[in-house]
């Protein structure tokens, strides 16, 4: 019996080790088999062909500009989470595939991104302020969209706190506050059939 | 003649003064480890008149026909000619005249004829018949169950209500003296003063699972004992039936005899700021304008409201300014007006929002006592946040808010086309500052075609104003009810 128990921990060592290599193979062998279909991706730049990318979830308006749809697109993959998050964000301020619409105004770009020793991330947008159309809904929309694009792809990540030309404001259209990190709201994310 | 001429240091913590008429600071100086009053302070808190003999050193204070002498060369002080003892002399500041604290309880309340009581450790000066209670809190053990105890001293009836988040004590009390600790301990974030002068607010910790509370009374204590289990445990084990509760009607956060007399009105956007614009030109901030100002005259002739514009014109305002007009006008209500913008034309309706307070509003809430949180930012800088704590007024009236809301999404279906989503809530940055109900209404969608015409037109913009007219008087009769 005392045996047993001495054993039983090495045992479960063991078998967790086995485990993890087991799952770190299947990760990488997703991953390559990923790379192939990157070019094929209409998002992929030429020049990343051999960066590895992965699958993360961005939202982009729907067509009717009601809801938040959520896509699945590839982003080249970055060492660490603060390089993850540009990667990232760095795409969602991209256009989105026909027939969806992007709930930032083009011509924002990132200007930063950081993440607090407390684990909330930070969003440094410029030219959103500016360039918004407003009204609540669309302002709710883009405020969604950049939160839940970070927390949804980067479990880290639980707050997301939206600075604009590198400062903290109230708002960016007049509605939603945005003084204070932001959890994750799915409120107005509407799930589509599985996309490709 | 020989006076101190004074400088000091401000105490500590501010002296506080409770009465009927409400509460004040009242400003003392430390001089030499003493803590002195202004006698000019004194005069106007106090209705005394304030006379300076200035050949004897004598200083003369009297009130209603009773006079105390004080010197400025002796401790003591003649009280309606009986010697008291004080722990100095009458000091001078420029032309002002201090006296030490203990003026007022061994001079004044002598001779006055409200009470006065001065309580130096908790530092407050209360005047008149007021009833303020001890209240000790202490959290017992880290638990889990996370144990506290709250002690009010003398017994005093209590309302223990638990709210998302929180549990609020409700003294039947004019106000509270409170030792409450310094900071949390394990499922107990914080212990602090509630929005009220009768309440203490336990704020939990996101982890905190249903509160279990019980109240008992005995040789003179009103005791509540508090237990937070985690919110895993609750979920897994079979809770143990819970001690007796006491009563715990939600109260209104408001309470007074004060019946409902006042809507402050918001015009959205304004000035620089023009809100959406319509394929044709039209401006958010111009409908907004319009139709609060033909909601203000459905209000003022046909209930004899009080109503207040934030901008009767066509300027720029912040959110922090709206809200403040409302809470220093007193209003009973708040309502912001908006016209909506959609990305696609083919959204439409209005939507009706109140505040939500997420996880970070209850954060904030949390250290809304504490002047500036430091956060720490990337790149080895910290910012700073100042807490204004009114800013976090809508807390206290998110039930009623809610019930504005309903009542207003309601009575806009009658009137005109409603989005599909109805009423929602969302951080809506101008409603969290207001001290009163408050609610954020989008008319219609600017962006539709068809919307964007019809708001042109004088019938939508009655028809809006008829119905959220009828919201209003709806609420009106529902606030007067529930008023005690």
């Amino acid at each position: 019996m005392t045996e047993l128990r001495r054993f039983l921990p090495a045992a479960i060592g063991v078998l967790a080790l086995a485990l993890f290599a087991w799952g770190m193979i299947a990760l990488l062998e997703r991953l390559t088999a990923r790379n192939a279909d990157v070019p094929a991706a209409a998002s992929a730049p030429p020049a990343a062909a051999e960066t590895p990318h992965i699958s993360v979830t961005l939202f982009y308006a729907t067509p009717e500009g009601d809801a938040l749809a959520p896509l699945r697109r590839e982003v080249p993959l970055a060492q660490g989470l603060v390089a993850q998050g540009r990667q990232i964000l760095t795409a969602q301020l991209q256009p989105p595939p026909g027939p969806y619409i992007s709930t930032i105004p083009s011509g924002t770009t990132l200007r930063a991104f950081y993440v607090s020793e407390k684990g909330d991330a930070f969003v440094d947008l410029t030219g959103i302020a500016a360039a918004h159309p407003g009204g609540s809904l669309t302002e709710l929309l883009t405020v969604q969209a950049i939160v839940n694009a970070v927390t949804a792809n980067l479990p880290a990540i639980q707050r997301v706190q939206i600075l604009v030309d590198g400062k903290e404001v109230d708002t960016i259209a007049g509605h939603v506050d945005i003084r204070r990190p932001l959890t994750r709201d799915t409120s107005l994310v509407r799930e589509l059939e599985a996309s490709p | 003649m020989l006076l101190v001429e004074t400088q000091g240091t401000p105490p500590p913590a501010p002296l506080t003064l409770i009465a009927r008429e409400g509460r004040r600071a009242v400003p003392t100086v430390i001089v030499s480890g003493q803590e002195l009053i202004a006698l000019d302070d004194v005069a106007s808190l106090f209705q005394v008149t304030v006379a300076e003999d200035a050949p004897t050193g004598g200083v003369t204070v009297s009130y209603r026909g009773r006079t105390i002498v004080l010197s400025t060369q002796q401790s003591i002080a003649s009280v309606n000619g009986r010697v008291v003892t004080l722990p100095a002399p009458v000091a001078r500041s420029g032309r002002r005249l201090l006296v030490p604290l203990e003026f007022l309880s061994r001079a004044l309340a002598p001779i006055y004829d409200r009470r006065i009581d001065l309580r130096r450790a908790s530092r407050l000066l209360i005047v008149g018949d007021m009833t303020v209670p001890r209240v000790v809190a202490r959290i017992d053990s880290a638990g889990p169950p996370t144990r506290a105890t709250i002690e009010v001293t003398p017994a005093a009836p209590v309302t223990v209500t638990p709210d998302v988040g929180r549990i609020i004590v409700r003294v039947e009390a004019d106000a509270l003296d409170t030792s409450l600790p310094a900071g949390g301990t394990a499922l107990i974030d914080q212990v602090r003063p509630g929005d009220q002068p009768n309440t203490v607010a336990l704020i939990l910790d996101g982890a905190a699972g249903t509160p279990r509370t019980a109240t008992t009374t005995a040789d003179g204590v009103t005791r509540i004992s508090i237990d937070v289990p985690s919110a895993a445990a609750a979920g897994d084990t079979a809770a143990p039936p819970p001690p007796p509760t006491p009563p715990s009607d939600p109260l209104p956060p408001v309470v007074g005899k004060r019946r409902f007399t006042t809507v402050v009105l918001d015009p959205g956007h304004g000035g620089a700021d023009t809100g959406v614009r319509t394929a044709d030109g039209l401006l958010e901030k111009e409908l907004t304008l319009d139709v609060a100002r033909r909601l203000r005259q459905r209000l003022e002739t046909r209930l004899g409201l009080r109503v207040l514009l934030t901008r009767d014109d066509d300027r720029t305002l912040g959110p922090d300014e709206r809200a403040a007009f409302a809470n220093n006008n007193k209003a009973d209500l708040f309502l912001s007006l908006h016209g909506n913008g959609a990305l696609g034309p083919a959204v439409s309706g209005a939507e009706v929002f109140f505040l939500s307070l997420d996880k970070e509003g209850e954060s904030v809430r949390r250290s809304a006592n504490a002047e500036a949180v430091s956060l720490p930012a990337l790149g080895g800088s910290r910012r700073v946040l100042e807490i204004v704590p009114w800013n976090l007024a809508q807390a206290a009236h998110i039930d009623r808010s809610s019930t504005l809301a309903q009542m207003l999404d309601q009575e806009l279906k009658r009137h005109v086309p409603m989005s599909p989503r109805g009423v929602q809530r969302a951080g809506m940055r101008v409603l969290t500052g207001a001290n009163m109900p408050a609610a954020l209404v989008e008319m219609a969608y600017l962006t539709n075609p068809d919307q964007a015409a019809k708001a042109r037109g004088e019938e939508f913009r009655n028809s809006t104003a008829d119905a959220l007219y009828d919201a209003i008087a709806r609420f009106r009769t529902f606030a007067d009810e529930k008023a005690p």
